[in-house]
């Protein structure tokens, strides 16, 4: 039985020691414009940022809203800016920033829906948009089992498969809060990471998004993203590596022979 | 942004307004990016080198002598920290813009990159530098 008698998911800490945070609110019903609000939370040298948050929900403001689920940085829900950069709100210690004040704000260069949780429309239609599955060459009965592939074949795109969809990336990329309509370093990873993998054909029809005017070449190498990137998928990487593909398959159609006569 | 009337949303979004203040590593970007005007401005030094060579002896004398006047040192002395500011900078990315490098099986890490970069770098400078030097004489 995991105590029947706690509602809340932290429990009082007893060091002594408290921390001020100052988060960033924005309630759509009766704020103009989002407002620093200080809290100050009593914590021990194992709490995360997102224990601290959790800190005051269940005990100072149970009117704090922000996104969480699984506590140990897999599931890439807690990305938020703390102290003006962007992280993993349950993978950042608040012993770390003691005793300065720890500012925490929703993930940057997305729209505010309340308080730190944002509005993820747009990356989650990009993320449709590149087709994230392996798309097979031609379709396979399932009487031919399974693909296989050597441990080599997997070692050039496990890295980008690593991402957790977090945006941290994208709170990184000025290019991307200047233009919205950029692809952007995450989705660009993954969509390097299906490219990538041998049981894959789907490069053709990923390309007229790397290559469009709102594809890699918006990128001017800031690489802030992969700094940031909780996972060290480099996504900085897959951008400018898909640059060069990009220039090659616009020089190149130049001189290839079109279509065999077809 | 999709959102009927009525419901109470009212997403925010926030001005990137001075965005490259926002942190250190902007900064940096923006000098990186800032000094390459100074390498533009020497290429321009160089082409007009070259259309002073084409109009005769005289007047390419005249630009190696302009080029010896204290503002042109001191200008040069300028040109050179920040060109050299650049291709530190520069060399730092260059890992994130290559695919994998593969030596004997392995990656070749991204330190090893830049520093190979760094190196040929000096090593072609060191050659030019000596190459003129060697001409002057």
């Amino acid at each position: 039985m995991a105590r029947p008698e706690m509602q809340q998911d932290t429990e009082m800490p007893d060091s002594g020691k408290t921390i001020v945070m100052d988060v960033l609110r924005y309630r759509p019903e009766q704020d103009d414009r989002p407002v620093l609000q200080s809290y100050e939370v009593p914590f021990s040298d194992d709490m995360s940022v997102l224990q601290g948050l959790q800190y005051i929900k269940d005990y100072l403001d149970g009117s704090l809203s922000f996104r969480w689920s699984c506590r140990m940085a897999i599931c890439g829900s807690c990305g938020m800016m703390i102290n003006g950069r962007p992280q993993l709100a349950c993978k950042t210690f608040l012993r770390d920033i003691y005793p300065e004040h720890v500012r925490v704000e929703a993930l940057a260069h997305f729209p505010i829906e309340r308080d730190l949780v944002i509005v993820m429309d747009d990356f989650i239609e990009k993320l449709e948009s590149i087709k994230p599955y392996i798309i097979e060459k031609q379709p396979r009965p399932l009487a031919e089992g399974e693909y296989l592939q050597t441990p080599a074949e997997r070692d050039l795109y496990e890295q980008f498969s690593s991402c957790i969809n977090c945006m941290l990336c994208y709170a990184a990329c000025p290019q991307y809060g200047l233009n919205p309509k950029f692809l952007g370093p995450g989705i660009i990873a993954l969509l390097h990471r299906y490219n990538l993998d041998s049981r894959d054909a789907g490069a053709e029809q990923r390309k007229p998004l790397v290559n469009s005017e709102d594809g890699v070449y918006n990128c001017t190498a800031v690489g802030f993203c992969s700094e940031v990137c909780p996972k060290l998928v480099d996504p900085a990487n897959a951008v400018n590596v898909n640059k060069m593909e990009a220039a090659k398959d616009y020089f190149l159609r130049l001189v290839r022979p079109r279509g065999g006569g077809k | 942004m999709n959102t009927p009337a009525g419901n109470g949303r009212r997403p925010y979004m926030r001005s990137m307004q001075g965005w490259w203040r926002r942190n250190t590593f902007y900064v940096e970007y923006m000098i990186h990016e800032a000094t390459a005007l100074f390498v533009a401005a020497y290429a321009v030094v160089l082409l007009v080198g070259l259309v002073r060579l084409s109009q005769g002896q005289a007047a390419w004398n005249a630009w190696l002598a302009a080029l010896r006047s204290p503002g042109s040192v001191v200008f040069h002395v300028l040109v050179l920290a920040a060109i050299s500011y650049h291709a530190w900078t520069w060399f730092q990315i260059m890992p994130r813009t290559l695919p994998p490098v593969m030596l004997k099986g392995k990656r070749l890490s991204a330190a090893a990159i830049t520093r190979s970069g760094l190196a040929a770098a000096a090593i072609v400078t060191l050659m030019v530098f000596f190459l003129v030097r060697g001409l002057w004489a």
